[in-house]
């Protein structure tokens, strides 16, 4: 459960501080990024900012990271406002999209450069970067170049650069996409693992959905530049608040009913006689998808909606595109939709 | 298929290797044949004979003339790779956008519309005793009688080399730089570096291959003139591109090839040297 994850890691934190932002803006001229956005990220939170390309997720990211200004608004941070600090005195540190490791730098230097930049001296930096990279399993690495390593290999180096600061916050931006599919599930179970051993808080930044949900405590939802919906995993994907929402998380269908906007998940959706049934629909397409089957169904109107029938349900009373079909779902299963 | 492929790619070298052969290759055999050739005052002699490369080698001229020819390059280096670096960074780095990127870059290439020497030229009206900058000077009260060795000197021969060769410095260095992530900028500043050590621990260390290009450049462009030595020296200093010249001039083909070869092996060095140091593999 995403939610006893929180309080567990809740438990081990060493400070109870918060990452706070207050009316946090950011505009181009006239183009708003970031729309005056309030959101409270609980220390040792693991929190998944999700969103289509061009939402602000990214820009918000970057100014609690200070490699964007801030237009307006605060970023609280210990109880103080960090929001026109230089990046590395905020206490956040920043992997990035590409990993951004240092091509002339081998994998130690790599990790030990802020402690140089800080003057440490060579002994000191490389036995604290050495520390680093056994936390990432990459000690066997530590004289190779970035350019020598894979993918995940340069992501976890990546992340010990980026942990070595100590900070408080790490903010991911999209650190999986660069990957292939299977090694982005096998790095997002050691992202998270590695979230609960530190227990700080993590911010990260995707456009995936089941990325989101496998990862985070809390997701944010953002949508032209505004905050959708924010909340634990669970209850944005069991209810979600609008029309933009249910339909970026997936698995749901936006029902225009005469009562209103509704969500209802697919998977809820059970089929019946048309006499008896709250929606008449007409079978247009059947998948099967090894353990349920996806039947899309066209409502009168221009509606279509999806139904998610387990493998045994459908293969129990077997039906045929083109056949007409009642849908019906329990009351409870229907959320309302603000507009 | 294979046959074929290898045939195409022959074919596709031929016309370069051709030009090559007879423009580069068959020349700089012809002037290593000649370098062992005999001279009398009246006449030139094919022989197999060190008389010009003992005469050269154990010349005091020689050697004074070459430390004249590299002092010329280490100087000119030092100043166009300060120069160079900097309108690089500054390009790359501080003009936001594109366009103006390759605008700025294109007014850098204006003066190349026009021809060396007369670039070199128009220093000697603006350097000398009663050119713009002495009475210049002399108006504001800084000196009192004309300076003499703005002119005719050392001073105006690196002037003219730094003016003529700081863009074979920029171009490599801007276009290396160009290719830096931004992202590893923004990775150092979070890792606590100021703007200065960003400078000397990312972007100098990925900049190397470009600079050494830039200087396989200017060196070679300096240690082989002769041009801008004698004009803007006046004919009072000499580098090995002048003693080669003196020699033509003389029509003492034979000594002039055999200094040649030795200015080819010394540059060649050089390059090799530096080469060592940095890999620009990259960059090609």
């Amino acid at each position: 459960m995403p939610q006893g994850i929180a309080t567990s890691t809740g438990d081990l934190m060493r400070s109870t501080f918060d990452l706070e932002l207050n009316n946090v803006t950011k505009a181009y001229g006239d183009t708003v990024a970031v729309d005056s956005i309030d959101h409270l990220f609980s220390a040792g939170t693991y929190a998944c900012l999700l969103g289509p390309s061009g939402c602000g997720k990214s820009t918000t990211l970057r100014m609690i990271a200070g490699h964007e200004s801030v237009t307006n608004g605060t970023i609280l941070l210990n109880q103080s406002d960090i929001a026109h600090l230089a990046p590395a005195k905020r206490g956040t540190a920043m992997m990035f999209q590409n990993y951004a490791l240092f091509p002339h730098l081998s994998v130690l230097d790599n990790v030990a450069f802020s402690l140089r930049m800080k003057g440490e001296d060579a002994a000191v930096r490389h036995a604290r970067a050495g520390e680093m990279l056994d936390l990432v399993a990459m000690t066997a690495f530590a004289d190779r170049m970035p350019d020598q390593l894979s993918g995940g290999q340069q992501q976890r180096v990546a992340l010990a650069r980026a942990l070595i600061t100590n900070p408080q916050v790490l903010l991911l931006d999209e650190p999986l996409s660069a990957l292939d599919p299977f090694l982005r599930i096998r790095m997002r179970a050691e992202l998270k693992k590695l979230q609960q051993e530190l227990g700080i808080t993590f911010i990260h930044v995707t456009h995936g959905q089941d990325e989101a949900l496998a990862l985070a405590d809390e997701i944010v939802v953002m949508n032209d530049a505004r905050i959708e919906q924010a909340g634990p995993a669970r209850s944005v994907f069991d209810a979600p608040k609008t029309a933009f929402v249910a339909q970026f998380i997936g698995a749901h269908n936006v029902l225009s009913l005469p009562e209103g906007l509704f969500a209802v998940r697919s998977d809820a959706l059970s089929i019946t006689d048309v006499a008896s049934a709250r929606l008449e629909a007409r079978i247009t397409s059947i998948e099967y998808q090894g353990t349920h089957v996806s039947l899309t169904a066209a409502l009168s109107g221009d509606q279509s909606v999806t139904v998610a029938l387990t493998d045994k349900d459908f293969f129990g009373d077997p039906k045929n595109t083109g056949e007409a079909i009642g849908l019906d779902w329990k009351m409870q299963d229907a959320h309302p939709l603000r507009a | 298929m294979t046959l074929n492929r290898h045939l195409t790619g022959w074919l596709m070298a031929l016309p370069l290797t051709a030009v090559l052969a007879v423009f580069l290759v068959l020349p700089i055999i012809m002037i290593v044949v000649v370098s062992f050739w005999g001279a009398t005052e009246w006449s030139i002699y094919p022989a197999f004979q060190f008389d010009n490369y003992e005469f050269l080698l154990t010349s005091n001229v020689t050697y004074r003339v070459y430390f004249n020819t590299l002092k010329y390059a280490v100087i000119t280096w030092a100043f166009t790779l300060i120069i160079g670096f900097t309108v690089a960074y500054f390009l790359a780095f501080h003009v936001r956008t594109l366009t103006w990127q390759i605008a700025l870059f294109l007014l850098c290439t204006i003066p190349f519309w026009t021809s060396n020497i007369i670039r070199m030229i128009s220093w000697i009206p603006f350097l000398g005793r009663n050119g713009l900058a002495n009475s210049a000077l002399m108006s504001w009260g800084v000196i009192d009688e004309p300076l003499d060795w703005l002119l005719f000197s050392d001073f105006s021969v690196i002037l003219a080399f730094v003016h003529l060769y700081t863009l074979f410095m920029v171009v490599p260095i801007f276009n290396t730089m160009m290719r830096i992530d931004k992202s590893l900028i923004e990775a150092a500043s979070d890792a606590g570096a100021s703007a200065w050590q960003t400078l000397w621990h990312v972007i100098v260390p990925l900049t190397k291959p470009g600079i050494m290009i830039g200087t396989i450049f200017v060196v070679t462009l300096v240690m082989g003139d002769f041009i801008t030595v004698r004009f803007m020296s006046g004919s009072q200093k000499a580098n090995v591109g002048r003693l080669i010249s003196n020699d033509i001039a003389l029509l003492q083909y034979p000594s002039a090839s055999a200094t040649a070869v030795i200015l080819l092996i010394t540059v060649l060095m050089v390059i090799g040297l530096m080469l060592r140091f940095v890999d620009i593999r990259k960059e090609l």
